[in-house]
């Protein structure tokens, strides 16, 4: 707790969580969020219906950790499932077809498939954790206009909680930025 | 989205060849009726992903519709039909297990036959579906968007058909848990050293992964979904109710249940960027998976001692194999969907169905390669049984089953050297029903001829399907209809977000560069 975040309120008394525009087109969109990137807020996003190419520069996001993570299980798995089946094969020898209990190559099937699976596991809810889903209340959806990102609108918000938000101030920053729509989101 | 209006005339031309512009054109061969020009030839051109120069909201409206509007009025006959034939299947898989596998026309020679047949039937459609979302997707082929939402589903319901197939012919299928690894009061483990125990890993690991990636894939189309229903419910709170007695709109049902399975996905940014990380990373290892699966399938036989199943060839041939039968399968759903659904035609084009069709032909190829080397190899390896096992196949009581798997798979694929035959959605689907009948007899050959002539003649067994055989196939192909069936009314047959992607007008650069290079928006294709 370093420092209590400002609070702002709407007219009616409701707090802010943060203002939210809407842009054209995907060539507007681009050249907004980099200019909200450049102008140094942190705490923003840009939401559009399909993952626009290059956003990621735009916005100024770092390259995601999650492959990192996935290798990492994906690996482990693979381990963990190789010495499952030499402990299992010792643990109930099944002398059978001549082979030798620890003929390795015959595990690599299963070790191999178990990789797999637990990588698929941790690159789906790898993602969702990182992403905080499932959350589903955000103040966003409040919004008729947020619900049409799902479609075909294009949009950027900012939120109060960002040390450079100022109500009035960050609305006319998007407008300049040229958004075509500007509005307060409730909290 | 562009403004055609401010377009040169050839580019308007070039645009309406193409097919991205309604309206008469000039020395080019439309379909009047859908106006596709996808097929377009002429060099810098570029063929068009989606017709109709259709904008974003478009396509939401387009393919959301076949969700939420009334069923068309072919659905519920057909439904009721493949449903009842699956409760029938049902039935006789019932019957199966009370009266014993006994019941099926297996023999001591014949000791595998229809189970195992259907098993790497389904099996190896499922395989087209994780193709075209794995593989195309890294060798970032575009068109992939307009089938790959409808071809994993696919895959999964394949996998849930072939999955009943092991699992019944088990014979005591109450002992069925004692496949995986369970510690039990016995204190034994299985056999690991055993192909049929990776097959149990191979595809249980499968379906589950398949399984993820479409859920994954799904998230944005049930957010889109969910954001409508609510729309409609804010608009519009007078909306009708159910019944008159229950206060609940179809809306606040698709809103609850949508948004649940859509967890919260609000279209951000910053999780496009972990989910795009995600979807290609499953892609990557989607990839080696579709190859392990059905080379550990075929591992089933090649690694028996049995003249017909030994061959070091069945790895690859049996993956080649399950492209094949998979495209075809996704070609028998989606031809007619074509026709059925209304604009689906502008979705998935005559360009979709030609590189498809392309793909037929070269899997095609391979299996047939793969036939002719199994006798190449039969008879270079001067093994005596091996070389009767294979003149038998061709020759013996079975060269019917024989000749129909080559004609089916070898022949009929053939007609798409010719351009107008791969370019003929009605010689597509005919050839497709052929390869469909053609795998499940490339399965039954390699399993029931080989079984049926062992080393020993006084193993020799004819095997004759029962009717407890015939029908629970028949029902395989009920729960797979009615699985689909259901699937496209629930859920988003196209993959709304990524369709949106591949759009041009999707991308950053489009408005940009429009001014000065007014004939490139008639590329079409991304930049």
């Amino acid at each position: 707790m370093s420092h209590a975040t400002k609070v702002y309120v709407t007219k009616s008394g409701e707090e802010i969580f943060g203002v939210m525009a809407e842009f054209k087109n995907p060539a507007d969109l681009y050249h907004a969020a980099e200019k909200t990137r450049d102008a140094g807020f942190t705490h923003w996003d840009v939401y559009t219906p399909f993952p626009i190419h290059g956003m990621e520069e735009a916005m100024g996001v770092k390259r995601t950790i999650l492959p990192v993570i996935v290798f990492v299980m994906g690996i482990s798995a693979a381990g963990l499932g190789y010495l499952m089946q030499w402990w299992m094969s010792r643990d109930y020898p099944l002398p059978v077809q001549g082979k030798p209990y620890d003929a390795w190559e015959a595990y690599i099937p299963i070790t191999f498939e178990l990789g797999i699976l637990i990588s698929a596991f941790t690159a789906l809810f790898g993602m969702l954790i990182m992403n905080d889903l499932p959350l589903w209340f955000h103040p966003l959806f409040n919004r008729e206009r947020f619900l049409r990102v799902s479609d075909d609108r294009f949009v950027i918000a900012i939120e109060s909680k960002d040390s450079r938000f100022d109500p009035e101030k960050t609305k006319a920053f998007l407008s300049g930025a040229g958004a075509t729509h500007v509005e307060f989101v409730e909290q | 989205m562009s403004s055609s209006s401010t377009h040169h005339p050839d580019d308007l031309a070039a645009r309406r060849e193409a097919g991205l512009e309604r309206g008469a054109n000039i020395g080019f061969n439309l379909d009047p009726v859908t106006g596709d020009g996808s097929l377009i030839d002429t060099p810098g051109v570029r063929s068009p992903l989606v017709l109709n120069n259709r904008t974003f909201h478009e396509i939401t409206d387009i393919v959301c519709g076949y969700a939420e509007n009334r069923a068309p009025r072919w659905w519920l006959p057909v439904f009721m039909a493949s449903f009842t034939l699956a409760q029938i299947g049902g039935l006789f898989i019932l019957y199966l297990v009370i009266t014993g596998i006994g019941s099926w026309g297996m023999n001591n020679a014949v000791d595998w036959a229809w189970d195992i047949t259907n098993f790497v039937f389904w099996i190896g459609i499922g395989h087209a579906g994780t193709l075209i979302s794995a593989v195309l997707c890294l060798l970032k082929q575009k068109w992939r968007t307009a089938v790959n939402r409808s071809a994993e589903a696919m895959t999964i319901f394949a996998v849930v058909c072939a999955a009943t197939f092991p699992g019944i012919h088990i014979g005591r299928q109450w002992m069925a848990w004692m496949l995986p690894p369970i510690p039990n009061a016995n204190g034994i483990w299985p056999n690991f050293r055993s192909p049929l125990l990776w097959d149990v890993f191979a595809i249980s690991t499968y379906g589950t992964v398949s399984l993820l990636f479409w859920y994954m894939g799904m998230i944005p189309d049930l957010a889109a979904l969910r954001d409508r229903a609510q729309m409609r419910l804010l608009k519009d709170p007078e909306r009708p109710v159910l019944t008159p007695l229950i206060p609940i709109r179809i809306d606040m049902i698709r809103a609850r249940i949508y948004g649940l399975l859509s967890l919260g996905w609000r279209f951000s940014s910053r999780h496009w960027h972990r989910y795009e990380a995600a979807y290609l990373i499953l892609a990557g290892i989607s990839t080696p998976l579709v190859l392990s699966v059905h080379s550990i399938v075929s591992f089933d036989f090649a690694t028996s001692v049995l003249p017909g199943w030994h061959t070091t060839i069945f790895p690859p041939y049996f993956v080649a194999g399950a492209i094949f039968g998979g495209f075809a399968m996704v070609l028998l759903l989606m031809i007619p969907l074509r026709e059925l659904l209304p604009n689906f035609k502008d979705l998935l084009t005559l360009r979709h169905l030609e590189n498809m069709a392309k793909i037929l032909l070269a899997t095609g190829s391979m299996v047939g390669f793969a036939y002719s080397m199994e006798f190449f190899i039969a008879w270079y390896g001067g093994s005596e049984p091996e070389v009767y096992a294979f003149i038998n196949r061709a020759t013996g009581p079975y060269w019917w089953a024989y000749w129909t798997m080559i004609t089916c798979n070898v022949l009929s694929p053939q007609l798409f050297w010719m351009k107008r035959m791969r370019q003929s959605p009605a010689v597509i689907f005919l050839v497709s029903c052929l390869i469909t009948i053609g795998m499940w007899f490339e399965r039954f050959v390699i399993i029931v001829t080989s079984l049926h002539r062992a080393y020993i003649p006084a193993e020799w067994h004819m095997f004759h399907p029962t009717l407890v055989d015939i029908m629970i196939f028949a029902g395989s192909f009920g729960i797979f209809i009615t699985l689909f069936l259901i699937f496209m009314r629930v859920i988003p047959v196209f993959a709304m977000a990524e369709l949106k992607a591949v759009m041009p007008q999707a991308s950053p650069h489009h408005h940009d560069d429009h001014h000065d290079h007014a004939a490139h928006a008639a590329t079409g294709g991304a930049h």
